[in-house]
């Protein structure tokens, strides 16, 4: 999916350089149309995931499940979220103000 | 609600066509307890005094936004508080049903309070999922909604009911707008001391009732407060959040959705996915805030709950 998005990947790279400490091997999610794009992706433990809002509408990428270890904070248009996801396992979130926006994070 | 969408495509169509979506208000009218809405618009007959309760609802202000099509949410906003003040007669308040602001930022809320206070209304709010992304709303809930520290509370004027909930907090995954359990039973407490025959008017900002599950718009445990509501014989439900006019008329409720101060959306359908209408066609904007739009509002006000009964 991401490779349908050739823009939106160089502008997140380039958001991430600029806000966030980059790492080579960081993993983007885009959040564009009210969708997390690719809604579904596995990574290696160890892996961070960038999330970056395209939209005109805030979103935020929040823990389906308690405790909710992944929490953003608001994201506006351009904005955001990095997190380093350590141990193995199945993540799947929200958007707490857009609650049918849904996405997983498989980590291996 | 199976048949929660009763409008007719041609009728729909016409409410689009006119999507009067900026610097525009709704007059709601309570005479002998059925209320009754009107659009604003530059006819100097509106102005004149009605008989009964009135008054006036905004909505959806996002003051911050700043992009397609509307690079400036405060100016329509302040057009729309300029008709307010112009058509209001003898209003006795407004309603605004949420996301006051776009990203509940201090100075948006400044910049909101004083654009509303232009229009010479007390002004009673409810919270919109934009209004309550820090701090867990504490900052609005202090500021606007000073009757209710969470967001709901109840008044009343002129011998009709007002509830205002807050449905835009502790959503949950894949979920619609939420009351949650707690303000279910304050609802039930506070209606248990009502007439039946008491006319009750609910404000919330994420409709009650499901206009489209795919984006959301709709309250996942709206049907609860709607059957506490059952039992009154006049019951008008004002939402806002899908920046567009929605009506139906469903036994004794009658629903109703207004437009937004600052940006339309597309309705259920007629798009991928929800958010501004960016493509509007170029100098549109400025058409719709003037009398074109509201041309076709009152084309469509057969559809209005003008006239319709709610009692059983």
């Amino acid at each position: 999916m991401r490779h349908s998005y050739p823009v939106i990947a160089s502008t997140c790279l380039f958001l991430v350089v600029m806000a966030l400490p980059a790492h080579a091997d960081d993993v983007a999610v885009d959040i564009k149309h009210f969708t997390f794009y690719p809604a579904s992706i596995t990574v290696p433990a160890g892996t961070r995931v960038v999330w970056t809002n395209h939209d005109d509408t805030p979103h935020t990428v929040v823990d389906a499940a308690e405790p909710k270890v992944i929490r953003s904070p608001p994201l506006d248009t351009g904005d955001s979220y990095a997190r380093l996801f350590a141990a193995p396992g199945i993540y799947d979130y929200f958007c707490s103000l857009h609650p049918h926006m849904q996405g997983t994070i498989v980590v291996e | 609600m199976p048949d929660s969408r009763k409008m007719t495509s041609s009728s729909r169509r016409g409410l689009l066509r006119c999507m009067a979506w900026a610097g525009c208000g709704v007059r709601w009218t309570v005479i002998g307890g059925v209320p009754t809405a009107r659009m604003l618009d530059g006819d100097a007959a509106m102005a004149t005094k009605p008989a009964g309760l009135s008054f006036m609802q905004i909505s959806d202000s996002h003051i911050g936004f700043a992009s397609q099509p509307n690079m400036d949410a405060s100016q329509t906003l302040a057009e729309a508080m300029a008709l307010v003040r112009a058509q209001k007669a003898d209003a006795a308040f407004m309603i605004h049903t949420g996301d006051v602001s776009q990203l509940s930022k201090p100075e948006q809320f400044d910049k909101a309070a004083a654009l509303v206070e232009a229009a010479g209304l007390e002004t009673h709010y409810v919270p919109g999922e934009h209004d309550v992304l820090v701090d867990d709303g504490k900052a609005f809930f202090a500021r606007f909604t000073p009757a209710g520290s969470r967001g709901w509370y109840a008044f009343d004027q002129a011998g009709v009911h007002f509830i205002a909930l807050n449905n835009v907090q502790d959503l949950k995954p894949g979920g619609l707008g939420n009351l949650g359990a707690a303000q279910l039973a304050w609802l039930k407490d506070d209606l248990s001391r009502r007439a039946d025959s008491q006319p009750i008017v609910v404000c919330a900002h994420v409709p009650l009732w499901t206009v489209s599950q795919e984006w959301g718009w709709g309250t996942d445990d709206g049907l609860q407060a709607l059957a506490l509501l059952r039992r009154f014989g006049s019951v008008t439900v004002l939402n806002g959040h899908i920046h567009q006019v929605m009506q139906k008329v469903e036994g004794n409720v009658a629903f109703h959705t207004a437009r937004s101060t600052a940006f339309p959306q597309p309705a259920p359908g007629t798009a991928a996915y929800p958010g501004p209408i960016k493509d509007l066609p170029p100098g549109r904007l400025r058409s719709t805030l003037g009398i074109t739009r509201i041309q076709a509002v009152r084309t469509s006000s057969p559809l209005a709950i003008i006239d319709t009964p709610l009692g059983a």
